[in-house]
């Protein structure tokens, strides 16, 4: 294994982090932002992955499996805010619900 | 028999509360036999105790019925503390107000609140012997605030007029000056000492530090001068005359307003452990009001309302024996004035009574032909109050201006002339009301009443403020002015107490003779409370010849003043009777005029702070908290992105934050 291939990982999962993170701050479709978000989440994943490789420590995988475990609970709840929201207002996006605005 | 010491006040309470339940449906006249009978008891059980009282060690009894508050160190009990001073009081107290239930029974007829006033007594007699019983303080402050309580209901007993309502009031708020002195001393006790019981204490009060007790026993004295009516709180006491005539005679002249005296005397232990000055302070406040109120008494014309400064006047006697360490003759005092006192206080009740209801000395005379008894008692009263030998007054006033003469020859001089003025004052008003010719009758009356009316209209007009004498007085003016008065005397139920009062007032004198020791019984029996600290007074049969007759002297002579100008009408009535003392030295106009002009100003410009910085404050903090959130809230603004957005710059932020405090080495 070359030297710098974890640093290469490190690379991608900071490109696929900074993707997610534009994404839920540019779109406009709440399923979309999500998306953004997963792909966040899973950037991390990947970061935690590589450094317990490094660092020959397991942990860093150990907590992969927590953090897809959160992932998953909160698509979950994500899906259903936005299912309940395409019943009431089919083409709403993310900026009109604001009423909880101060 | 000394046990059954917890009936006293008991008999008294049990009266109240039945009288509180039932006194409509009892009604007149046996509410009253209900109220006089429980006080009679207590006295009847007083009797039996003091007889047991003479078998216990050192006369001292005490008696604990259950606990009443404990707080930590802090506990106080319902218990009785029988001692020589307290049973002195407790005898005094219930003979005398026996008396004067059976004397209301007689006045209050036909009242239409007539159980009601009776309920109120007999509550009044109950907080008096807690006053006068209670083994601590906190359970004198019971009896102390319940005896102001009455006061204030008995006052305003009457309530459809004004003036009397607000000299319940009147009363009520100058003790509550009184009463604070009386809280802050007790809580000075209990921080001194860690107890508030007498037994306790004051056998350790000669160990208190000089300042410590000096401060207790000068809020003790404040609370002492408010009851007791002294200058400067005595204002409360001349207005308290609104209240029917026997609630002046037992509260406002025998019992309740001793009992600023009796707190005295009760903790004179600590007054002996105070600075020097101390008692110099007590006594120079005693001489000086009871010159002062005496003064006042010359001008007044409302009868009560000489009465009523002469009680103020001998209650500054009373306090001049307390400062010049004569304890047991301010207690002899006490029992004699209240004899007295109470007689006269009765008497001028039965007048007004037989006149229908007029109380204007200018309006009365010539009464001893048609009110005999009452006019017999009244004179023993008056000879007994100008201390005409060989009566009751003479001998306590006299023992008093002895310690005075010990201690410092100006206040035996103040208080010789003090003594001049009361025979004078006194005389002046049973010359007034019983002498002369009769001012009363169809012919007088329209003439007088015109007079008095255009008086009392020119008096208002001065910004006078006595509202309750005048008041008084117009109102009689206009009253009177078509009908006459037909004076009568007073029924037997009135008369009796009279003449029993009488009585004690004439002899009261035997309870302390000054010319050997074995005659002074009320010297013995006080001297295991007051022994310690008492001046000791060795006359000699000259000294004691010199003051006996110039005492005599002295009574003699202010009652020959008066008979000159009273009967003879060899000065005129006029050049005595200032304005000044008729006004009372214009102690409460001035009091109204400066609460009503600079004291307002001084009000309103503390109002006007509260509004402007307290306010100010409060408000402000509110405004600022108000105006800073409604900037901030637009942070708020409920685009989830721009949230997102904020919690990635914070990350950012704190991330920095660490790795600029973390090194890397």
């Amino acid at each position: 294994m070359s030297p710098n291939l974890p640093l290469a990982y490190l690379a991608l999962s900071a490109i696929l982090f900074a993707i997610g993170g534009v994404g839920l701050l540019v779109r406009r479709n709440p399923l979309v932002m999500i998306m953004c978000v997963e792909l966040m989440l899973n950037a991390v994943n990947l970061t935690f992955v590589t450094f317990g490789k490094m660092l020959d420590d397991i942990s860093g995988q150990v907590i992969v499996f927590f953090v897809m475990v959160v992932a998953a609970a909160e698509v979950v709840i994500g899906l259903a805010l936005i299912v309940a929201l395409a019943r009431r207002r089919p083409d709403a996006n993310a900026d009109d619900l604001r009423l909880l605005r101060g | 028999m000394v046990s059954l010491l917890w009936l006293i006040p008991a008999l008294p309470l049990a009266g109240f509360v039945l009288l509180l339940l039932l006194g409509k449906r009892i009604g007149e006249p046996f509410s009253g036999w209900i109220g006089t009978a429980t006080v009679a008891g207590s006295f009847v059980t007083a009797l039996v105790v003091f007889a047991g009282l003479w078998n216990e060690p050192e006369h001292t009894y005490s008696l604990t019925l259950f606990g009443w508050m404990a707080a930590g160190r802090f506990s106080v009990d319902i218990g009785f503390l029988l001692d020589p001073l307290s049973m002195a009081m407790i005898l005094f107290i219930t003979g005398i107000a026996a008396l004067i239930h059976l004397y209301s029974i007689g006045y209050m007829h036909g009242d239409s609140r007539f159980p009601r006033f009776f309920t109120y007594l007999n509550l009044f007699v109950f907080s008096m012997l807690m006053l006068v019983m209670g083994d601590n303080l906190v359970l004198t402050f019971l009896g102390w605030e319940g005896v102001g309580a009455c006061s204030y209901f008995l006052i305003s007993f009457w309530f459809e007029k004004d003036a009397n309502a607000s000299a319940g009031k009147k009363a009520f708020i100058t003790n509550r000056v009184g009463d604070w002195g009386f809280m802050v001393g007790t809580f000075a006790v209990f921080f001194a000492f860690g107890t508030v019981k007498y037994v306790e204490f004051l056998p350790n009060a000669s160990g208190l530090a000089q300042t410590t007790a000096t401060f207790i026993i000068l809020m003790l004295f404040i609370g002492a001068m408010g009851k007791s009516a002294q200058i400067p709180l005595f204002i409360w006491l001349p207005d308290a005359m609104a209240g029917p005539t026997p609630v002046s005679a037992l509260i406002h002249a025998a019992t309740m307003v001793t009992a600023g005296v009796y707190l005295m005397v009760r903790v004179n232990p600590i007054i002996a452990a105070s600075a020097s000055w101390l008692p110099w302070v007590i006594a120079g406040i005693g001489v000086a009001t009871a010159f002062l109120a005496a003064t006042i008494a010359i001008a007044q014309t409302d009868i009560k309302k000489v009465l009523a400064y002469s009680t103020v006047s001998q209650l500054g006697y009373m306090f001049l024996a307390v400062g010049v360490g004569g304890y047991s003759a301010a207690v002899f005092h006490m029992i004699t004035h209240a004899f007295f006192k109470a007689c006269m206080f009765l008497g001028s009740g039965s007048v007004i009574h037989g006149m229908s209801d007029e109380q204007d000395m200018r309006r009365m005379g010539a009464l001893r032909k048609v009110m005999p008894i009452t006019a017999i008692t009244f004179i023993i009263g008056w000879l007994a109050i100008a201390g005409v030998p060989p009566f009751s007054g003479f001998w306590s006033k006299d023992d008093i201006l002895a310690y005075a003469l010990h201690k410092s020859v100006v206040l035996y001089v103040i208080g010789l002339i003090t003594a001049l003025l009361t025979a004078f004052y006194m005389s002046r008003q049973v010359f007034m009301v019983f002498y002369g010719k009769a001012n009363w009758g169809e012919s007088h009356g329209a003439e007088l009443a015109n007079k008095l009316a255009h008086e009392t209209a020119s008096a208002d007009g001065d910004g006078h403020v006595d509202e309750a004498g005048d008041a008084h007085v117009g109102a009689h003016a206009d009253d009177h002015a078509g009908h006459s008065v037909h004076p009568h005397e007073s029924p037997r139920t009135m008369t009796i107490p009279l003449i029993v009062l009488a009585f004690f007032a004439a002899i009261a004198g035997l309870l302390n003779l000054p010319f050997t020791e074995n005659l002074e019984f009320l010297n013995r029996w006080l001297e295991p409370v007051v022994g310690a600290t008492q001046t000791k007074l060795h006359l000699s049969g000259g000294q004691l010849a010199f003051e006996l007759i110039t005492s005599s002297v002295v009574a003699l002579l202010g009652i020959s003043i008066a008979y000159a100008v009273y009967l003879k009408h060899k000065v005129d009535a006029r050049k005595i009777e200032l304005p000044l003392f008729a006004n009372g030295w214009y102690i409460d106009s001035t009091i109204t005029n400066f609460m009503g002009g600079l004291g307002r100003k001084g009000f309103e410009l503390i109002a006007m702070f509260d509004k402007v910085v307290i306010d100010g404050a409060v408000n402000g903090v509110a405004r600022a908290t108000r105006g800073g959130a409604m900037r901030l809230r637009t942070v708020q603004s409920g685009y989830v992105r721009w949230y997102a957005l904020m919690i990635g710059v914070g990350a950012v932020v704190i991330v920095a934050f660490v790795l600029s405090q973390v090194s890397f080495s």
